[in-house]
Order: C-alpha cells, then sequence, then structure tokens
C-alpha cells in the first residue's frame, strides 16, 4: 500500500467524520433548543398555578378562584380505566402475532391494520366513539372517554409486545418446549419473563401517550364543572379543560390551563423516564 | 419417573458391551418444506451408551437429533416421515402428548440458553412441569441435578441470582442439569461444548461420561477428538445421509468406508 494515498483516504475520511458530527451535533442541538423552551415556559407559566388549591378545589367559573382537582381525577380515572381495558387486550393479541401467529394470513393482515389504527389521527377514534356509543347513548360519558383512550393504547401496546417478544430468542422458546412444556407455559413462564421489561415499556408509553390526548375526549367524556366520578356522565378531564380555559380571554383560567399543562408534561416525563430506567435494567 | 435411576455397572472404556437399542430410527426422511435433508436413515441408539453424530456442517446430524424429540414441529415447515420406535411406541406418530415425549427425551443446545428466572427456578421448571414436590424434595432435586451437572460447589451459596449472571460454562452446565433434573431416558445434545473454552469442555466431556451410567446420552459434535473421547458409538452423516455406524473404535481405527476415513484423517473435500 502506498502510505501518502492511504494518507489522503485517511484525510479525508477524517473531514467526512468531522463534517458529520457537527451536522450531527447541530441536529442535536436543535432539537434541545425547542425542546428545553416548551419545558421551561411551561414550567415557567405553570408555576405560579401550581399551588395546593390546583389539587383541592374544583374548576372554577370566570373570574372565580379555583384549582383542578375534579378534571385531575377525572384524568386519572379515564386514563386508568383506558389502560386497564386495552393492556390486556393489546398484550393478548401481540402474544398471538408473535408467537401463533406463523403460519396463514391472519398475523400479517392484523400486524398491518394494527399498524394503520397506530397512526390513526385520535380524532378519528373519538368520532368513532362518539357515533357509535355517544349517540346512541345520548350522552357524554366518561366510560366512553375510557373506551377512546383503550382505542388508542391497544396498537401500542400490541406493537410493543409483539415486537419485544420477536426478540426473545428462539433457542429460549426451544429449550424449555425441550424440557416438556406446553406452549401456554412456554410463553408465560419463559418469553414473558424474559420480555418484561420490554411489555411494561411499552405499557407505560401508551399511558403517556393518552395523558395528553384532547380530541378522543373532546366527543367522549367532554367536561364537567363539577366533582363527579360517576362514570355514566360527562367527567372534567385535563386536556379539555386546557383547551377550553387556554382559549378563553380570562386570565386566572388562561393561569390555570398553564397550570394543568405543566401537570401533564411533568407526569409524562416521569412516566418516560421510569420506562427508559425499566428498560435498562 | 419419581422413582431414581438404577445405577448399572460402568463398562470399561473401548470394551463395549452390547446394549440394546433404545431408539430404533427406520426410513427417516425429513423435509425442510422442498429441501430433502434427512435422506432414509436407518440406526438404533444402544441403551446406556454415548452415540456421537459426526460429519460436516450441513451434513444433517442436528435435524437428525431435533426429530427425536420432534422439536421441529415448532416449525410449521418442516415435517418427518418414517419410523422412530422407543420400545413398541412410534415417536414420530404417537398420539402420546408430545410433551411427555420431551419429558423423556432431553435436550441440550449449542448455545447455553439459561432461563430469565434464578438458578434455583431454571431447575426446578421442568421438574414442576411433571412433578408435585415439597419445598424440601425440590430442594434436594435441585441439589441433586446440579452436583450431577459438577456446578453445585460453584453456585451452592448463589441459587437466588439469575442464570444468566454465571459464565459460559456454568450456564451449559446448568442446562445439562435442569435436562438431568426431570429425569429423562435420552438425553440429546446438540454441539454443546461448541461455545465453551477447553475447561468447561473438560468438566463437560468428564459430565457426558459419568451420565451414561443412567442415560441413553447422543451427542452431535464437530470436533473429532471429542467424539472419540466421549462415545462408544459413532454415526458418520454426509449430505444427509448416514454413511456409516458402528463402535467408535472401529470407525476411528479401521473405518468399513473410504470416505468415511478421508473425513476422519482430515483429507476430506
Amino acid at each position: 500500500m502506498n502510505t501518502a494515498s492511504a494518507n489522503s483516504v485517511y484525510r479525508r475520511r477524517r473531514r467526512t467524520n468531522t463534517l458529520m458530527m457537527g451536522l450531527s451535533g447541530a441536529a442535536l442541538a436543535f432539537g434541545l433548543f425547542w425542546l428545553t423552551w416548551i419545558i421551561a415556559v411551561l414550567l415557567w407559566e405553570g408555576a405560579s398555578a401550581l399551588r395546593p388549591s390546583l389539587f383541592t378545589q374544583m374548576t372554577p367559573p370566570p373570574g372565580g378562584d379555583g384549582g383542578l382537582a375534579n378534571a385531575i381525577v377525572g384524568s386519572i380515572l379515564m386514563a386508568g380505566l383506558g389502560t386497564l381495558i386495552g393492556t390486556p387486550v393489546g398484550i393478548l393479541a401481540g402474544t398471538y402475532l408473535a408467537e401463533y401467529g406463523r403460519r396463514g394470513w391472519l398475523a400479517p393482515a392484523t400486524r398491518f391494520i394494527n399498524d394503520v389504527l397506530l397512526s390513526a389521527p385520535s380524532i378519528v377514534i373519538g368520532l368513532f366513539i362518539y357515533a357509535v356509543y355517544v349517540a346512541q347513548a345520548r350522552h357524554f360519558s366518561g366510560w366512553a372517554g375510557s373506551l377512546a383512550l383503550s382505542i388508542i393504547v391497544i396498537p401500542v401496546v400490541v406493537r410493543t409486545t409483539d415486537d419485544m417478544l420477536k426478540l426473545v430468542p428462539n433457542s429460549l422458546r426451544e429449550a424449555a418446549a425441550a424440557l416438556g412444556a406446553p406452549t401456554w407455559k412456554v410463553i408465560t413462564m419463559v418469553s414473558y419473563r424474559a420480555a418484561r421489561a420490554g411489555i411494561v415499556t411499552g405499557v407505560l408509553l401508551a399511558i403517556a401517550r393518552i395523558s395528553g390526548e384532547t380530541a378522543p375526549l373532546l366527543f367522549t367524556s367532554l367536561n364537567n364543572q363539577f366533582w363527579s366520578t360517576d362514570m355514566n356522565r360527562p367527567m372534567a378531564n385535563l386536556p379539555v379543560v386546557i383547551f377550553q380555559f387556554a382559549m378563553s380571554p380570562f386570565p386566572d383560567w388562561q393561569r390555570l390551563a398553564w397550570g394543568g399543562a405543566a401537570l401533564i408534561t411533568i407526569f409524562v416525563l416521569a412516566v418516560n423516564i421510569t420506562a427508559r430506567t425499566l428498560f435498562r435494567k | 419417573m419419581n422413582a431414581p435411576l438404577p445405577v448399572t455397572a460402568v463398562p470399561e472404556r473401548g470394551a463395549v458391551t452390547a446394549s440394546p437399542a433404545k431408539l430404533q430410527v427406520r426410513a427417516l426422511n425429513f423435509y425442510y418444506g422442498r429441501f430433502h435433508a434427512l435422506k432414509n436413515i436407518n440406526l438404533e441408539i444402544p441403551e446406556k451408551r454415548v452415540t456421537a453424530f459426526i460429519g460436516p456442517s450441513g451434513c444433517g446430524k442436528s435435524t437428525l437429533l431435533r426429530t427425536f424429540n420432534r422439536m421441529y414441529e415448532l416449525y410449521p415447515e418442516q415435517r418427518a416421515e418414517g419410523k422412530l420406535l422407543m420400545g413398541s411406541e412410534d415417536i414420530l406418530t404417537s398420539k402420546m402428548d408430545v410433551s411427555l415425549i420431551r419429558a423423556k427425551i432431553g435436550m441440550v443446545f449449542q448455545k447455553p440458553t439459561p432461563f430469565p428466572m434464578s438458578i434455583y427456578d431454571n431447575i426446578a421448571f421442568g421438574v414442576r412441569l411433571f412433578e408435585n414436590l415439597s419445598r424440601a424434595r425440590m430442594d434436594e432435586r435441585v441439589e441433586w441435578a446440579l452436583t450431577k451437572a459438577a456446578l453445585w460447589k460453584e453456585v451452592k451459596d448463589k441459587l437466588n441470582q439469575t442464570g444468566t449472571s454465571l459464565s459460559g460454562g456454568q450456564q451449559q452446565r446448568l442446562c445439562i442439569a435442569r435436562g438431568i433434573a426431570v429425569k429423562p431416558e435420552i438425553l440429546l445434545l446438540d454441539e454443546p461444548c461448541s461455545a465453551l473454552d477447553p475447561i468447561s469442555t473438560a468438566k463437560i466431556e468428564e459430565l457426558i461420561t459419568e451420565l451414561k451410567n443412567d442415560y441413553t446420552v447422543v451427542i452431535v459434535t464437530h470436533n473429532m477428538q471429542q467424539a472419540a473421547r466421549v462415545s462408544d458409538y459413532t454415526a458418520y452423516m454426509y449430505l444427509g445421509e448416514l454413511v456409516e455406524f458402528g463402535e467408535t473404535e472401529q470407525i476411528f481405527m479401521k473405518p468399513a468406508k473410504q470416505q468415511t476415513e478421508d473425513y476422519i484423517t482430515g483429507r476430506f473435500g
């Protein structure tokens, strides 16, 4: 090999490397800049609203003093129920895809439809529940809101469960089967254990996703100015309250909207960090 | 399966005494989709002996091993034809639950596959599938299996740690312990030492010699010295066919076929 030419090749490679590193760094800085700005503004504006009364008082009429207690509890109830409905369905469907869907057309078709659902605009899901439930029952309700949220949860959980189970090496399944374990035991005792962190992460990410969804709730649970834990009636929730209050001309409503937005962001951040630390283990 | 297996006298190395067939392979053909991987295999695996399958990569030795416990059934495009007799029972067409067959015919794989659970549970997993043991009896069984696999001394103080925390050689011995804990009749070893260092390999080879007191062992290996060291019988396979089968000493000292001799002496290809 010629030393001079090797050097020129080497120098060119180094230049390309420096250039690409610079571009990557710039892209990183660009993304981080907006992200920190968003979080900084949220915390700055939300900080004045983050008082104990935010968690104890109801959403006030314009000009009155109040908090977001009913919206916080409504959000927890509906996101919780949505997760509770969506998680088992999603995990079971994902298990089918990864563990049983080796033959036939059903699994590939389901996987494709699931991917479509995964990227479906959430307002469409809200309208769907509105058409099949709210319009039939003739009233908005917490049930309808939970249902809409669960439909958002399902494809996320299906996808992560499917992906995580497919990462479990086949040799592990064979080893369990070779001991005489029936398929369901192989899945529950070995595959699930091996993929546990990933599956839990998927559920956490789904929770993070639905806790900020506004569109599906606008058509289903709507909102409620008062304290209500009756799932059969319209239910207050943070995203819709933020939407309504932020658009209003009243400064104290706007301040509460900032408080709610900060609350959701902090929650989503916490969930994401939990998911990350779980996955790293 | 609860009764302890009888201990038989160890036959002297080199002086292989005749042993009844544990498994009889009759006109076995195997297909991966359209690919004809095993061609009309006829073979008898002697009881309580070590039988080695040797041959170049892709010759079908692992495939043959995987028909013995119907492992291929996990994959829809694979199928086997012919007879595989254990006693009078044809394993391939048996009405017996495949789980029960696999409990009688254990298997250890090329790469160590510890389950994502504690060392103790790795051993107990298989046992719990078929037996309802008290805590004390289970403790005994776990210790028995780990002792058999020459691993007990190294892990007895950390049975609650995960199996994946062990070294590669220890993991493989854990897998062997897991395989014998369910007290199978036959143990299939698919290149059990290929991922291990020489010291771990030596330990496992010692173990195999020990195991044939109680079990019928079939081992697939790429290492001819290993086959010569541990096995009583050797089968040489090439391109899906069984070229030659006989006592290991005869196969290595005076093979009947030129093809076998070429492979064994390294003049292959």
